[in-house]
């Protein structure tokens, strides 16, 4: 038997029965459809989780005072004062897997220009904080290490100060603002950044030499977070690592004992993050993959009907002299038909529908090849997998029986 | 306890020639069936041989039997068992469907030639709905001529269908038989229609009662014209 005419026989056998054909494709068209774009919207908001982490630096490395036990009552992490500027030096000095550090302390309060208040933190950072983060300079220019030694009065504003202290759309660049009654000159303004995937206001930010917020308005000598950039992506680790040894050093921590600081990566955030997202990408599979199987028993169904219904057909092409191979072949063959086809117009519709996510309600979305290969590859299984066994009942019909069945 | 067996042809022995035109009668048990089946290779004795063409039958494997039967007859059948919803002309070719050595081209040929046959080139694309008894039953002709068969095996072919109607399909088959060389083996329970053939095996209870050469075989044709002209059906009242 040729497999045209296994072809021809099985597509003629679909065109005599249009609208079942496509009643029992509704449901692997549904399933692979849902399929695909369920797995679209998960890998989307995966994927833009990533990007976003990583637009905060995908180097960076924090390292915070860890909480600690002070007379049996545990402090907050901010108040534990175990970072300070020998810490910086021996980091300077020592890491090799660090091309940048600065220390962070921060203040809230009001700033103020004129009329105009805004309340906001002052954060206090090297000029490497820049470089740390990945952020860059619309107008100005940053301060210097100069800056940092003279505990200078200048500041670097983001577009929410901006908007907020200057409303009129006026130069800020080189006017004074007030925060803590101290002036200060702003010699640069932050490029946009929006918010991040946490919702925070990335444009919300006063940066100044830390020495200026340590002296003017804190009066303290410690840090209250350390930021380093590793010398690469893939470096993030060692460079932990790293840090965590000198720290341990400086800070004298005998063998046994746990640190007084913990390190963390962007790596670490970024796993976090996306085994939610990957999770939530499971989940969604897993329904639509049911819906899969649920289509894949309608073609059963149908299938198991067929053949009974059509017991004198198979009666007749036996007597003219189709063997057991060829009515299971062709039984088979529309079954696979039926699923490829509904997987083909499932597979259009689920990009469609995916597009339409995008467009109208701006949800990311990513369609991998995979999805398309996978959901495929599962429709010509289900085809083969749910056609199999009523093909095999009817190639095992008895000629003479099946003639003479009403 | 157990299944009874039932011998349905005990001691059954004939030989048909090509060019023959054999009716098969018996009564409904006879074992006129089970002989068809015999004959037609959807069954084989459990004991006993059967030649085909020089072929013995009871040696060969259940694909072997389909390929002979896909070959070697052509079957006609009481309920004509065309495909729903196909064209005539897809039905004549449905046979050659299984023959890998016909191309597409060539089935096309021998099933218009089949058609031709049967007087219905006019109906090629019809389907079976919109076709009549009659017409129906000879598409299944054509489409038990299309493979060229050794053997033609036609089971109650005339009982679904009217007089007038039965004597037009007995017109064909002893033309398919005298014009066309074509060996016809036609089971019928109506000696009528047995008339029409050369030879008449009768059955009962499985043997045979009885094996002649019909001695003045009716011509179809002469008895279909000689029938009343059709009564005209839509008459209207004056």
């Amino acid at each position: 038997m040729k497999i045209t005419n296994l072809l021809r026989i099985a597509w003629r056998a679909i065109q005599r029965n249009k609208l079942r054909a496509f009643l029992t494709m509704l449901g692997i068209i549904i399933g692979v459809a849902s399929v695909i774009s369920m797995i679209a919207i998960g890998q989307g908001s995966k994927q833009s989780i990533q990007s976003q982490i990583k637009g905060m630096g995908s180097n960076m490395i924090t390292i915070r005072p860890s909480s600690n036990v002070m007379g049996g009552a545990r402090m907050e992490n901010t108040s534990v004062q175990s970072l300070d500027e020998e810490d910086v030096v021996a980091l300077q000095k020592q890491a090799v897997y660090i091309n940048a550090i600065s220390p962070y302390v921060t203040s809230r309060g009001q700033v103020i220009n004129g009329p105009y208040n805004w309340s906001t933190s002052m954060q206090g950072v090297y000029p490497e904080y820049l470089f740390i983060r990945g952020w860059s300079l619309q107008e100005g220019e940053p301060f210097t290490n100069q800056d940092v030694k003279s505990a200078a009065k200048v500041c670097l504003i983001g577009q929410t100060i901006l908007n907020n202290l200057f409303p009129d759309g006026e130069d800020a660049l080189g006017k004074n603002i007030r925060f803590k009654k101290i002036p200060f000159k702003i010699i640069g303004i932050l490029s946009k950044k929006g918010e991040n995937t946490f919702g925070q206001d990335q444009d919300d930010v006063i940066l100044t030499p830390i020495s200026t917020v340590q002296k003017r308005i804190l009066s303290t000598t410690y840090y209250q977070s350390i930021f380093a950039s590793a010398i690469d992506e893939n470096a993030t680790d060692k460079a932990a690592s790293e840090i965590q040894q000198i720290l341990r050093t400086s800070h004298k921590l005998p063998k046994g004992t746990d640190d007084d600081f913990t390190v963390r990566t962007q790596a670490e955030l970024i796993s976090t993050f996306t085994s939610t997202s990957q999770t939530l990408t499971v989940l969604l599979a897993v329904i639509a993959g049911i819906s899969l199987v649920v289509g894949g028993i309608g073609i059963m169904n149908i299938m198991y009907v067929s053949v009974t219904e059509r017991t004198k057909e198979i009666g007749l092409r036996m007597a003219i002299g189709a063997r057991g191979i060829d009515i299971m072949m062709q039984f088979l063959i529309e079954a696979i038909m039926i699923s490829i086809t509904g997987g083909v117009i499932g597979v259009v519709l689920g990009i469609s529908a995916t597009k339409l996510v995008t467009y109208f309600i701006h949800w990311p979305t990513l369609i991998t090849e995979s999805s398309v290969v996978l959901s495929f590859l599962v429709c010509f299984v289900t085809g083969v997998f749910f056609g199999y066994y009523p093909a095999l009942k009817a190639s095992r019909m008895n000629p003479i029986e099946a003639l003479r069945y009403e | 306890m157990g299944e009874e067996t039932v011998k349905a042809l005990n001691d059954v022995s004939f030989t048909i020639n090509s060019g023959e035109f054999i009716t098969i009668m018996g009564s409904s048990g006879s074992g006129k069936t089970t002989l068809l089946n015999v004959l037609g290779c959807l069954d084989k004795p459990t004991k006993g041989n059967y030649l085909l063409d020089g072929t013995d039958v009871s040696t060969l494997s259940k694909n072997e039997l389909a390929r002979l039967r896909n070959k070697k007859l052509g079957f006609i059948f009481q309920s004509y068992n065309l495909l729903a919803r196909t064209s005539a002309i897809e039905n004549v070719e449905l046979p050659l469907l299984y023959n890998p050595e016909i191309s597409s081209k060539e089935r096309r040929e021998k099933a218009i030639k089949s058609l031709e046959a049967v007087d219905l080139t006019d109906r090629m694309q019809y389907l079976p709905s919109q076709l009549s008894g009659g017409q129906q039953q000879r598409v299944a002709i054509a489409r038990a001529l299309v493979n060229d068969p050794v053997m033609i095996l036609a089971d109650e072919a005339t009982g679904n269908l009217d007089s007038r109607t039965s004597y037009g399909i007995m017109v064909l088959m002893q033309e398919l038989n005298e014009v066309h060389g074509k060996t016809i083996v036609f089971i019928t329970h109506e000696p009528d229609i047995a008339t029409f053939s050369k030879r008449t095996i009768t059955l009962r209870d499985g043997m045979i009662i009885k094996d002649s050469v019909n001695a003045n075989v009716r011509n179809a044709k002469e008895v279909l014209e000689s029938l009343p002209p059709i009564p005209d059906l839509i008459t209207v009242a004056k």
